[in-house]
């Protein structure tokens, strides 16, 4: 719930809307106080009810009368799911963290550099007052940033219910566009992030103008091992219709010293990988340059910032 | 529903359904109609209001989320006849044309200061890049903010300090 503009999806459909309204469709309102509180109100409203967080992406959706929710549980009340906490070999992220407070993170811009570049570019300045890292992944816009860094970053989202906690890959998470493995009577409390030592990353960003989401974005995440060679590597694309990572690059990467020469290879693998579509932000060569582009940079990046890295 | 919110300072409690965005209660129930309403998908910025002192677009905030918590808008920049700094700066550097802007970036403005009491201009372009001018072309807006940040103390006191320290007022 990030953004500061209708859903790509979204935005098409504008004009099918019959008389442009722009005060969303009555329903009843109501305000979680704790978490089991809201998992409580999910399960008595039912399927036609839905979560608020900053409200960015579902508020225009719900002005447009592509939500029409029968209950809104505002959830900005769950002050114990705002929080950034590092454990030894984990960085734990509440759900409800505002987009102003990651970028103000020193940990984070220390531990995984990939997420403050992300969050400079999502929306502006005043969007990320409101909207949260949770917002964003239940959203699960395919331009959304978040999900292709958490995706990178190997994280795990911390899903609860009545029935208690589930943890899930980002892969299991995502089940697509605007599509999610929360069930009506959860909800997304926590991400986990596997802090990883002699590691770096980037996120870059081709935006239209400032704010706007992504005509391509690239992310990557790169440990070393103590020879100097690659141990580990994830590429992740966002806005070119993936779902997972760019595992063919990252195969051919791993066991080997960063140099220009493979992140060339790996740009090109990166840029065929992808299947993007044609739109007003582009044709489909255009976005496939700059996957291949996106990918050498960010390489080149996150594989510097490893070999700077002290701390795991 | 009935909601309850400190709005420049002062409490009020009000009936509203809760579809009612945050921008319509203000404007069109409590007559404060100094906030302005734009673009209605959050790419504007002239409907920002401060809420617990942070800069948020009101055009993407129901009134009912704002139940509880404290909202300045534009009429609660001033303190009596004395104007915010940030006011002063947009008189003294011709921070506007039409006007219409104006509320979101002064209180975008104010809460950069409160937040930045000194930035230099990319930090100040930082702090309104949610906001659109479509007459100034922004230089004078970073102009009147980098004003207000020179003379914290606002008019008033402009001419005392000219006085005593001529270097605080060159920012």
């Amino acid at each position: 719930m990030c953004h500061n503009s209708v859903p790509v999806a979204a935005a098409g459909h504008l004009f099918e809307v019959e008389a442009p309204v722009q005060i969303p469709a009555s329903f009843d309102y109501v305000r979680a106080s704790t978490v089991d509180d809201a998992i409580s109100l999910l399960e008595r409203h039912g399927p036609e009810s839905r979560v608020v967080a900053g409200g960015h992406s579902l508020l225009p959706m719900m002005k447009l009368r592509l939500a029409r929710p029968e209950w809104l549980i505002d959830i900005n009340e769950l002050f114990e799911l705002d929080f950034v906490l590092r454990d030894a070999n984990t960085l734990r992220v509440g759900a409800m963290t505002r987009h102003a407070t990651l970028l103000e993170s020193p940990d984070i811009a220390r531990l995984f550099p990939i997420i403050a570049d992300a969050e400079r570019v999502i929306a502006d300045p005043t969007v990320r007052n409101r909207g949260t890292i949770g917002g964003s992944l239940c959203q699960a816009d395919p331009a959304e940033d978040l999900s292709t860094v958490c995706k990178v970053l190997q994280a795990e989202a911390v899903v609860r219910g009545p029935g208690g906690e589930r943890v899930l890959s980002m892969n299991d998470f995502h089940k697509g566009p605007y599509e999610t493995a929360v069930a009506y009577n959860e909800l997304l409390v926590e991400v986990r992030f596997p802090i990883r030592p002699h590691s770096g990353s980037a996120y870059e960003k081709v935006e239209r103008r400032v704010g706007d989401w992504a005509v391509v974005a690239a992310g990557a995440a790169v440990s070393l091992a103590s020879d100097g060679t690659i141990d580990d590597v994830t590429i992740g694309l966002t806005a070119v219709g993936m779902e997972g990572t760019v595992t063919e690059a990252e195969t051919l990467l791993r066991g080997h010293r960063p140099g220009e020469e493979l992140f060339v290879a790996a740009g090109r693998i990166a840029a065929l990988a992808s299947d993007p579509v044609a739109d007003q932000r582009g044709p489909i060569d255009y976005k496939r340059h700059l996957a291949d582009e996106l990918t050498r940079r960010v390489l080149r990046r996150a594989a510097a910032r490893a070999g700077e890295a002290q701390e795991g | 529903m009935q909601i309850s919110m400190t709005i420049n300072g002062t409490d009020i409690t009000e009936e509203i359904e809760p579809r009612v965005l945050l921008v319509h209660f203000i404007r069109d129930q409590l007559r404060l109609t100094g906030t302005h309403w734009g673009c209605d998908t959050s790419n504007c910025g002239t409907c920002v209001v401060l809420m617990d002192g942070r800069p948020v677009k009101s055009c993407t905030v129901l009134a009912a989320m704002a139940d509880g918590h404290s909202i300045t808008t534009v009429e609660g920049l001033a303190t009596g006849a004395t104007l915010d700094p940030v006011q002063q700066g947009f008189m003294e550097e011709h921070g506007l044309q039409c006007g219409f802007c104006t509320p979101g970036m002064m209180l975008t403005a104010r809460a950069l200061l409160d937040h930045n009491p000194h930035p230099d201009d990319g930090e100040i372009r930082e702090a309104i890049s949610g906001q659109m001018c479509r007459c100034t072309g922004y230089a004078t807006i970073v102009r009147s903010v980098q004003w207000a940040a020179a003379h914290p103390a606002g008019q008033d006191r402009m001419d005392e300090m000219e006085e005593n320290a001529g270097e605080e007022v060159t920012a």
